[in-house]
């Protein structure tokens, strides 16, 4: 099918934002009668006064476009990720393509029925039994009745909530809502569905189950999918293209791959602190004054197996003969991977005041691919004091995308650590091994 | 499979709206369920709520109007002289905030899922008119308890019936769409609605307003309504007056009229404003 099912022209869409100078930033007014009737007398005046003070006016007010010039498009039984910053107008784009909010320039040409999940739980009572959330939910995201009892004992059983259909879904736990929130929504049959964020619901396991879920409609269905995620892992098993967005304009479509990677760069960017800490200026006695690791690669991302060196620049006012400094590798969940340190008796800190520079290199940083930061310990053993302890310092990314796996996308639950290692294989009838790499 | 093109642009005036206001009647009627289900849970005598209120109202009203203040009851016991002015009025009344508060109430909905937007007040409307339909068994158990027997003008209550039903709906998306983009609606709301218990012909019968003001009078556009269900209603001396009542339904014609447009004009900016 050559005819694309969604054609997106010129796509542009303004919001009014006003700013108002007596009240704190990001305090919101609703626009009140006084205001409409307060401005129209205003600008009726300014008619007879001829005054061209239009500008100062509109000075609280700017003109803010969300998105701008956006044009794509999408074929049968494509699974499409939309991927970029908070702010990049990912949800105003969903918002356009499922008509709740309208376009100020631009079309959008949609070929089939379209089902939107731009939050699960959408319209949920929570005085409402399961049951019955299960029809009200269903006809919101516009299945209907028949298809909906056609249905509902796959939905319920997805959500392994079978106990409690007849309770009212506000007793029930958080887990349990979302479960069944999902569920519903996973059970819709549009020729184009459009999913925003919704993994991030639920335990691991069922995660799991709907990031499986979400496949089976991708690929195994057929169905065009839309999908909007933080999640480059999620994006990066669901979908092979990606629209990256930024600041309102396409800056990347294509493959999903180059996509993520652009992506994550483009975060580097914007957080300058990434890999690098840097002592607040009132901080006294021996403490790190400044941490930095050396990446392979640039802004704090770095590849598997490449070598990595950690620099510590310590600020050392009372020396002391059993200063220790130590550090760890933590990942995001907070489990410390590795430890390194130093404690060398000859340390030059452990006899003079100064800035000293610690330098800890490692030739190959085989720690897999996911985010991770530092702890750092910087303490005097004898009498086990604990001089400054820094947690989430310099957060560095590593990546795969220098190490080729045939057939076999990297994922990012595989393992923390990834070894070196050779393989043989031989038939049992054959004396001679052959060596495989 | 039914594909059907669709586009979106700026400024373009959604061409299928009634044809998707008929795709999405199951909401319609989910919406309505739902809000029927949830309005008496977890209370302990339930749906007798839609009987004891009314109810409690009449009393009050025939002892003051009608024992106090000795006025006129068209020939009919007093109590259903109130009651058949008070079920269309509590109808119009219970309509107006409850459709008013409708899309703010629903802000979830409005905010992250398309459907055609009316709705949502226009499902607030039914829900009255359950309610409505509730408590017109009260007037059935007072017909009975004062052995009053209507003439076959009853027959011509549904009539008055979808004027009121107009009106409400009328009234009820000018108010929803205000409300969205003017919060000041909230306050309105309730004082148009006890304000309107009293200049309403609900306690009295609008015979006692003298005849030179019983045009400007109609302009209420509950006045005709009320007029209408009484005439109906109570048959023998009741009777309608005429101009008035044209111009009141000329009012309600005019009130749904512009109350859809309105709705329709400043419906696609409700998920930005809400």
């Amino acid at each position: 099918m050559s005819e694309p099912l969604i054609r997106i022209e010129q796509l542009g869409k303004k919001y009014i934002i006003s700013h108002q100078q007596d009240k704190p930033a990001g305090f919101y007014r609703y626009k009140t009668l006084r205001d409409v009737i307060g401005n129209s007398i205003r600008s009726f005046t300014k008619t007879f006064s001829q005054n061209n003070d239009k500008r100062i006016f509109h000075s609280d007010r700017e003109e803010f476009w969300a998105l701008k010039n956006v044009s794509f498009e999408i074929k049968q039984g494509e699974a499409v990720g939309i991927i970029g910053r908070n702010g990049a107008g990912k949800s105003t784009l969903l918002k356009l393509l499922s008509r709740i909010t309208e376009p100020t320039t631009g079309s959008i040409a949609i070929a089939g029925r379209v089902a939107s999940l731009l939050e699960v739980g959408t319209g949920f009572h929570p005085e409402l039994t399961g049951r019955e959330n299960i029809y009200l939910n269903g006809s919101i995201l516009g299945m209907s009745r028949t298809e909906i009892r056609k249905k509902f004992d796959e939905i319920v059983a997805f959500a392994e909530v079978e106990k409690f259909l007849d309770t009212p879904v506000k007793r029930y736990s958080s887990g349990m809502y979302v479960r069944l929130a999902f569920a519903v929504a996973a059970y819709l049959e549009p020729e184009i569905l459009i999913v925003d964020e919704v993994l991030a619901v639920g335990d691991a396991a069922f995660q799991k189950k709907c990031l499986g879920k979400m496949n089976d409609v991708a690929t195994k269905e057929g169905r065009t999918v839309l999908f909007v995620s933080h999640s480059m892992q999620a994006i990066s098993q669901l979908t092979k293209r990606c629209v990256l967005l930024s600041k309102g304009n396409v800056q990347f479509d294509g493959h999903t791959d180059k996509a993520v990677r652009l992506y994550i760069a483009g975060q580097k960017n914007a957080d300058e602190q990434s890999a690098y800490y840097e002592a607040p200026a009132s901080k006294t006695g021996n403490y790190v004054a400044q941490a930095r690791i050396l990446t392979s690669e640039e802004l704090g991302t770095h590849c598997w197996g490449k070598p990595i060196a950690f620099e510590f620049t310590l600020q050392v006012s009372q020396p002391h003969e059993s200063l220790w400094f130590s550090f760890q590798v933590v990942n995001d969940l907070q489990q410390p991977i590795c430890i390194f340190w130093f404690s060398d008796p000859q340390a030059p800190f452990r006899r003079e005041q100064g800035t000293f520079v610690l330098r800890c290199q490692i030739p190959k940083f085989r720690l897999y691919m996911g985010t991770y930061n530092l702890t750092t310990w910087f303490s005097e053993r004898r009498s086990n004091t604990l001089l400054e302890n820094l947690r989430n310092i310099c957060p560095f990314e590593v990546t795969m995308h220098n190490v080729e796996r045939a057939d076999y996308e990297w994922q990012s639950d595989e393992c923390t650590y990834l070894e070196d290692a050779v393989w043989y294989a031989a038939s049992t009838e054959k004396t001679s091994i052959e060596k495989f790499y | 499979m039914q594909t059907r093109k669709l586009i979106i642009q700026a400024g373009r005036t959604e061409s299928q709206y009634w044809q998707d206001l008929w795709r999405y009647r199951e909401l319609f009627y989910f919406l309505a369920w739902r809000d029927i289900l949830v309005r008496y849970k977890q209370t302990a005598i339930g749906i007798a709520w839609a009987l004891i209120r009314p109810f409690l109202t009449m009393v009050v009203f025939t002892v003051v109007f009608g024992n106090l203040a000795k006025l006129p009851s068209e020939g009919a016991p007093y109590p259903i002289l109130v009651f058949a002015a008070m079920l269309p009025w509590q109808f119009f009344a219970n309509s107006l905030s409850e459709s008013s508060n409708s899309l703010i109430v629903n802000t979830n909905l409005i905010s992250k899922v398309y459907f055609p937007r009316l709705i949502v007040p226009a499902s607030a409307v039914i829900v009255s008119f359950v309610d409505f339909m509730i408590s017109g068994t009260i007037l059935l158990a007072l017909m009975a308890w004062y052995n009053f027997v209507p003439d076959w003008r009853i027959l011509t209550l549904p009539l008055f019936t979808s004027i009121a039903f107009a009106a409400a709906i009328g009234g009820g998306l000018w108010l929803a769409a205000l409300n969205v983009e003017y919060r000041d609606f909230r306050y309105v709301v309730p004082f148009i609605v006890q304000f309107g218990l009293y200049i309403s012909p609900v306690g009295f019968s609008s015979k006692i307003v003298p005849e030179q003001w019983r045009l400007l009078y109609s302009l209420n556009p509950m006045v005709g309504v009320i007029d209408g269900f009484r005439w109906a209603i109570l048959g023998g001396e009741s009777n309608i007056y005429m101009p008035g009542f044209i111009l009141s339904v000329g009012i309600v014609i005019l009130l749904v009229a512009s109350g859809i447009w309105y709705f329709r004009k400043t419906e696609r900016t409700f998920a930005d404003v809400i």
